[in-house]
């Protein structure tokens, strides 16, 4: 294929020893995508460039930063009060951690909706959860770094959870931590850890985008690409349709950043750690909050940690646990509405996470953690057997065509924005 | 497709912002419902008075640095508020700093000049708790941000002494009662009180008004990027949004070609 760029004899020079131009082409500008997509799927590009904005500021911040007990603290006030611009940089960094967040949970999300990790994606969500393990564990190495008093009080409180594991659970610790406590060695490796998993993280998005390529989007309607007329080409269609999607990301963002810069933080990581005063309540960052709450809903320590890792490692088999083969929930009435209530119970958790274990927190983060886990292994199994199905349309151009024609071909909930994720 | 993005927007703005309530949902527990102060560096467009500036720098260095340290404030940042040169130089002269080792190998004591940090008025911890019954008073730097409740929670403390605690509460020794401290004993005396201060600008050193002061003074070395925060965000923002409207319309007109 001839492309304009292949007009200059450089081009054509690298191109024929190294297809750089001709690869860029085919993914990124003639790559052939459903024409149906909606503003849901801008996350993933979305998430792509939170994850490019975490690791330029990242780095930035790694020039000014001095991993040391002693130092940790101040070299991070250093850098908001010396270094031109330093600031921003972990303004930045701080609340992109948080906005990351946002966008990959709403990217998952948008899966479950429309069915996304049903086959032939299994591998391509595979990569997905694990890309969601590796940034836990960035921003978890990545939020002791400051070492402020929630940093060192969180990492005791969550690296302590290891030594729930039978046997050798104390001397694991230990290693974790190299020494008895938390203390420099730990915030050294912790440094160490914060700076790779990000590229470990660009890997493993470059095998999530590769699985993508090869077997193509999901749509809304969940159906298969059937003819070229489904499809669009990438550029100029949807480059600049994540583009609006980035500037209103970029706007959240920049709200947070100048205006509420410390409003998803913690007051008292403002004060440098004192391993002697330990503070009144240890929450985890807002993204954990579930995770905390199944964790704690498990009156045993080792069960807690195991329904807390289970609460994500489900996702691995959640293409075998949902055995549907519709995939978008516009044509299954049922689980729609589980869905919803699956969204609540998720938040609901996030609250009861967010809350001193203590009164009615506990019995109502029991209830929503028994139903986080009936929704995966009784709901999505039975519905699989008994849910009608409303009738899937033609083929993707044909129902874009139909809309636009004004006819109702499709469900009327299509129309209404707010009910499609 | 318009009422899609508002949907969007709005699912961002909301998801973020929930998110956030949820975590500091907690911290409002058992502390006193704060004083309703008004401040004028809060808000969008607010900006530090630079008189309430320099007035709350008089009352850190007459009062509150006798007992806190500064750490993170050098001499030279005093600029930013509105010092001159000389100025700094004078303030700084003031204290004594320790240097060396000199060509003998001895350490020795110098004047302090704008380079320098603020000297903290102990030791150590263990001479400053030694001095205050055992409590150590905090490094005030970045006190405004290291509390729920920020710059009224100060304001609270300040102005939150009660000559008499309440009928049934025993104060330990060497205690005070203050309304907005968690637990109502603090350690620290009552430090401000009307006049404890003499205003060079003639301004009246209520105890509202000095502590009021100190309090914007505080907000400054907790956040001396604030200004410049602002007014750079404001200028991110609306560049954003234009470019965002802008792509906007350029995606509506690429799309319409589609059929
Ligand atoms: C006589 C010594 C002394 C002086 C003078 C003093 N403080 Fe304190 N301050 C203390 C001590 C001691 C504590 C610790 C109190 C405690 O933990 O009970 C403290 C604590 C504080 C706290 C922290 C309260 C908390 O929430 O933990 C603030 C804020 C504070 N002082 C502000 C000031 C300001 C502002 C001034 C000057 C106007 C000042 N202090 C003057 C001794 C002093
Ligand atoms: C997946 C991407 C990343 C995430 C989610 C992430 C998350 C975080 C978080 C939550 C903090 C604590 C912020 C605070 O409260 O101060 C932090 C700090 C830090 N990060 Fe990252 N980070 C990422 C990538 C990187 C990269 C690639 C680097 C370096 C190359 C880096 C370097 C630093 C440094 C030096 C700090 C300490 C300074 C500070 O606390 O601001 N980060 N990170």
């Amino acid at each position: 294929m001839t492309t304009p760029l292949h007009r200059y004899r450089i081009v054509q020079w690298i191109d024929y020893r190294l297809p750089i131009f001709s690869w860029s082409n085919e993914h990124l500008v003639v790559y052939p995508a459903p024409r149906n997509l909606n503003y849901w799927w801008n996350f993933g590009s979305l998430a792509g460039i939170m994850l490019v904005i975490q690791i330029v500021t990242g780095v930035v911040l790694a020039m000014h930063f001095t991993p040391h007990v002693d130092y940790a603290f101040s070299s991070t006030e250093h850098i908001m009060r010396d270094v031109e611009w330093g600031w921003l940089m972990r303004y930045l960094h701080a609340n992109g951690a948080s906005m990351f967040f946002v966008v990959v949970y709403i990217h998952i999300f948008r899966g479950f909706y429309y069915g996304s990790y049903k086959s032939p994606r299994e591998i391509l969500w595979w990569m997905g959860v694990l890309i969601l393990f590796l940034m836990m564990g960035a921003s978890f190495t990545g939020y002791v770094l400051p070492w402020g008093q929630m940093s060192f009080w969180a990492a005791t409180v969550i690296t302590n959870l290891v030594s729930a594991i039978p046997w050798i659970g104390e001397t694991l610790v230990t290693w974790l931590w190299g020494g008895f406590s938390v203390d420099n060695p730990t915030l050294n490796r912790f440094y160490s850890l914060h700076y790779l998993l990000p590229f470990l993280l660009v890997g493993v998005v470059f095998v999530h985008l590769w699985a993508l390529h090869h077997r193509k989007s999901n749509n809304p309607l969940g159906i298969d690409i059937k003819s070229p007329k489904d499809t669009i080409p990438f550029s100029p269609y949807y480059t600049v349709k994540d583009m609006v999607g980035l500037g209103v990301m970029l706007f959240v963002l920049g709200i947070f950043v100048f205006y509420l810069p410390n409003f998803l933080g913690e007051s008292i990581n403002y004060i440098k750690a004192d391993p002697l005063v330990t503070p009144p309540h240890i929450v985890p960052e807002w993204y954990f909050l579930p995770y905390y709450a199944i964790l704690r809903a498990v009156p045993d320590k080792l069960g807690g940690v195991i329904a807390m890792v289970a609460s994500i490692a489900i996702l691995f088999v959640l293409p075998w646990l949902d055995t549907c083969k519709v995939r978008s929930a516009r044509f299954r009435p049922i689980y729609k509405q589980f869905f919803w209530i699956f969204l609540a119970d998720c938040v609901v958790l996030g609250w009861v996470g967010a809350n001193p274990p203590e009164g009615s927190f506990i019995l109502i983060g029991r209830i929503c953690t028994v139903y986080y886990f009936a929704h995966f292994l009784i709901i999505l199994p039975l519905l699989g057997k008994f849910e009608r199905t409303k009738p899937l349309p033609e083929s993707i151009h044909q129902a874009v065509l139909a809309k636009k024609g004004g006819a109702t071909s499709e469900p009327p909930a299509e129309t209404s924005a707010a009910g499609n994720p | 497709m318009r009422a899609r993005l508002i949907a969007m927007a709005a699912a961002l703005g909301l998801t973020f912002a929930g998110a956030g309530l949820a975590g500091v949902a907690h911290a409002a527990g058992d502390a006193a419902e704060l004083p309703d102060h008004d401040w004028k560096h809060t808000g969008v467009f607010g900006t530090f008075d630079r008189s309430e500036l320099q007035r709350g720098f008089q009352v850190f260095q007459e009062v509150c640095a006798s007992c806190h340290s500064l750490e993170f404030i050098a001499f030279r940042n005093l600029a930013e508020i509105g010092f001159s040169e000389d100025q700094i130089k004078a303030f700084a002269a003031e204290y004594e700093v320790e240097d060396g080792p000199d060509n003998e190998g001895e350490m020795f004591m110098r004047a302090a000049r704008p380079s320098d940090y603020f000297p903290s008025p102990f030791a150590n911890p263990q001479a400053a708790r030694a001095s205050n019954g055992g409590a150590l008073p905090p490094d005030l730097s970045l006190i405004v941000k290291a509390r729920d409740g920020g710059i009224d929670y100060l304001y609270g403390i300040l102005t939150g002494y009660e000559e008499e605690p309440p009928e049934g509460v025993e104060l330990a020794e060497g205690m005070s009662y203050n309304h907005y401290f968690p637990g109502h004993q603090i350690a620290m005396p009552e430090p401000l009180y009307e006049e404890a201060v003499e205003y060079g600008d003639g301004t009246e050193p209520t105890l509202e008004q000095l502590s009021h002061d100190v309090s914007v003074f505080l907000a400054w070395t907790a956040e001396p990027e604030m200004e410049i925060r602002k007014k750079t965000g404001l200028k991110v923002l609306i560049f954003i949004a234009i470019f965002t409207a802008l792509i906007y319309i350029i995606k509506r007109r690429i799309w319409a070609r589609l059929h």
